[in-house]
């Protein structure tokens, strides 16, 4: 009986095997290959180290800068109101939620499309500003641009976890911090904070490592000036046919991503940063 | 050379309704068949050409003359074509190419000669523009020209009063952050080689050095890095100066007034794009027969009323209003010619050096 159920099992499984096999090992396995290869054949270092070269290396400080800073601003928004959130009825917290999330059914390309046009020297923000005898700001194709289109994209990945993770912990726990004497700023310092590291976490992630990847946000909104690393990679793969260096470099941002995952780990003792 | 993406994609699902149109047409022999599994007696032709490239009536003509069967396929840039073309994976009959990457595949031995006997209409090519061909295929043996042009500075007449006349005004500080450069590697160089004085194909570290430099002095003037939006932002107004190719300058002109396009004194790029025969083809004659249908004097000029790139072909340009022909931004005249140099194949190693110049500028 049981064997049979865990053979029925293992064939339940075997779709998502493939699909694994298929889509995540061997991408991956091209990728090391290619990474640890020379265009001429034979086994190389070159490509990895070809991070150390000047202007990849300010490519990746760049993307961890502006990765860092929209993670840092994603939390500051997005706290604040999972708490107002939190304490809202549940109705009216399901429809703020719905409507933050809204504008994902549209696609992320429109949407920082939508952005440029709103930015441009000529766009939507300058022609308002004009109207009411303000100067012209200079917004887009800059790196303050690039942020706020990171910001824009992946605050939704903030806003969920942290909502998910504070509307489960229980009220009577902060009436027991109010009893035993703490005031409203302690009982967040002390209670709320500690209890949402799983969500702080999760969000973390989902934020941060897109944003140090991306190059289509930086490619829209910083006019192809601004280079991220993901642009370097990208071009190393379209424009100038080196795969081998663009999978080198991949392998790298791989590393910055798995150990950034392992110093968020340490805080998030219980595993449930995962959870959605 | 480049078109708006959206046109590009509604050209995509016009050339396949246009397939699946000619799919049901009876008596065009071959029926939808397959590019792999081309037997004998099918009567296709396997085009390869840039989006937005042709006046897309002209296929169905085509069709009607010569009873020969279109399959229709389009590509965005030459690199993105190039590899397919390598690879050989799929075998096209006909392909439309830049110079330099024409220069490129006979060097790896990816064409092959064309057979004048079937293209009659080749006598409808200006000797001039054959021989200006010549400079990457000798003898015009693998190449018949389909359109040419140069590149340039597009400029808003509102904003810059002063005469255009050097590329030194991409330098002036003057117009910060109004300058939009090309974000195709080649092009830019192309400007700040020769902004220093030299060629434009250069294989000289120095040289190419150089043109770096000046490039990333550049960069704080620059408001962006593009190659198709470059023209919707000069129509927008979004900028003043902007380095373009020709054929954009009057689809820029209809929609902006104020837009003039010139070529700088020190010279630029003369740019030819081609039709070849790739080795690997099925129907070769058929391949021909299409050259020979656009080399047709009244094709071209419908085809040029559609694109506004110049032709070479000059019976069309008889057909054609004086006005264009006599706009040296649409028809470039000898003394402009003299000042361009065409863009060469360059050997993988220089290839990479402006490769990693151009990340060098980029990331600064």
């Amino acid at each position: 009986m049981s064997d049979r159920r865990s053979t029925r099992r293992r064939l339940l499984a075997g779709p998502y095997i493939v699909w694994m096999v298929l889509f995540t090992l061997v991408p991956l396995a091209m990728i090391f290959v290619y990474g640890f290869t020379a265009p001429q054949g034979g086994l190389t270092m070159a490509n990895i180290l070809a991070v150390g070269q000047k202007e990849n290396l300010k490519a990746l400080l760049l993307s961890l800068k502006l990765s860092l800073l929209c993670t840092v601003i994603c939390l500051l928004l997005a706290y604040p109101l999972a708490m107002i959130l939190r304490s809202n009825t549940k109705s009216s917290a399901s429809l703020i939620v719905f409507i933050f999330i809204l504008p994902m059914w549209m696609n992320f390309l429109l949407r920082t499309l939508a952005w440029q046009i709103l930015l441009e020297n000529n766009g939507v923000i300058n022609t308002v500003l004009t109207f009411f005898g303000l100067p012209k700001a200079k917004m887009i194709n800059t790196e303050g641009a690039i942020v706020l289109g990171m910001v824009y994209n992946y605050l939704p990945f903030m806003v969920l976890p942290l909502y998910n993770v504070l509307t489960k912990i229980d009220d009577s726990i902060f009436e027991a911090a109010r009893d035993l004497g703490a005031n409203s700023f302690w009982t967040f310092v002390r209670v709320t904070v500690p209890l949402s590291v799983p969500g702080i976490i999760s969000g973390i992630t989902m934020v941060f490592v897109p944003a140090l990847t991306t190059f289509v946000i930086s490619d829209l909104l910083g006019g192809g000036k601004i280079l991220l690393i993901g642009n370097v990679i990208e071009q190393k793969f379209t424009t100038t046919y080196n795969w081998n260096v663009g999978s080198g470099l991949s392998i790298v941002l791989m590393i910055f991503v798995i150990g950034s995952m392992a110093v968020l780990q340490i805080f998030d003792k219980d595993g449930e940063g995962t959870a959605l | 050379m480049k078109k708006r993406l959206c046109l590009f994609l509604a050209m995509m699902m016009a050339a396949i309704t246009c397939l699946s149109c000619g799919r049901s047409l009876p008596g065009t022999g071959g029926e939808g068949k397959g590019t792999e599994e081309a037997s004998k007696e099918d009567n296709t032709v396997v085009v390869y050409n840039y989006g937005d490239y042709i006046d897309e009536d002209l296929i169905a003509v085509f069709e009607e003359q010569t009873g020969i069967k279109v399959i229709y396929d389009v590509f965005e840039t030459n690199e993105e074509m190039y590899p397919k073309i390598e690879s050989g994976a799929i075998a096209y009959d006909v392909i439309c190419a830049g110079e330099y990457t024409i220069a490129k595949m006979m060097a790896h031995d990816l064409l092959q000669p064309i057979n004048y006997d079937n293209i009659p209409n080749i006598k409808n090519i200006g000797e001039q523009y054959l021989k200006m061909c010549e400079q990457y295929d000798p003898g015009n043996q693998y190449s018949v020209p389909y359109v040419f042009g140069t590149v340039g500075i597009l400029y808003n007449t509102k904003e810059v009063t002063e005469p255009v006349t050097s590329w030194d005004i991409l330098w002036d500080e003057k117009y910060s952050g109004q300058i939009f450069m090309s974000k195709s590697i080649r092009d830019s160089f192309a400007v700040a080689l020769i902004r220093a004085g030299y060629s434009i194909n250069s294989t000289d570290e120095a040289e190419i050095t150089e043109a770096k430099n000046m490039l990333i002095e550049q960069k704080p003037l620059v408001q962006g890095y593009f190659v198709d939006q470059t023209r919707d932002k000069m129509i927008a107004e979004e900028g003043v100066l902007g380095v373009i190719y020709s054929g954009d300058y009057m689809e820029a002109k209809n929609d902006n007034e104020d837009l003039a396009y010139v070529v700088p004194e020190e010279g630029s790029n003369y740019w030819t794009d081609a039709w070849v025969i790739p080795a690997n083809a099925k129907h070769k004659a058929n391949a021909e027969a299409w050259i020979n249908f656009l080399c047709d004097a009244e094709v071209a000029a419908q085809n040029f009323d559609y694109l506004w790139y110049s032709t070479p072909n000059v019976a069309a340009q008889e057909l054609i209003e004086e006005e264009y022909l006599n706009d040296p931004a649409i028809f470039p005249d000898e003394e402009i010619l003299s000042r361009c140099e065409i863009l060469a194949y360059l050997e993988p190693e220089v290839e990479n050096l402006y490769n990693n110049a151009w990340t060098e500028v980029l990331s600064k």
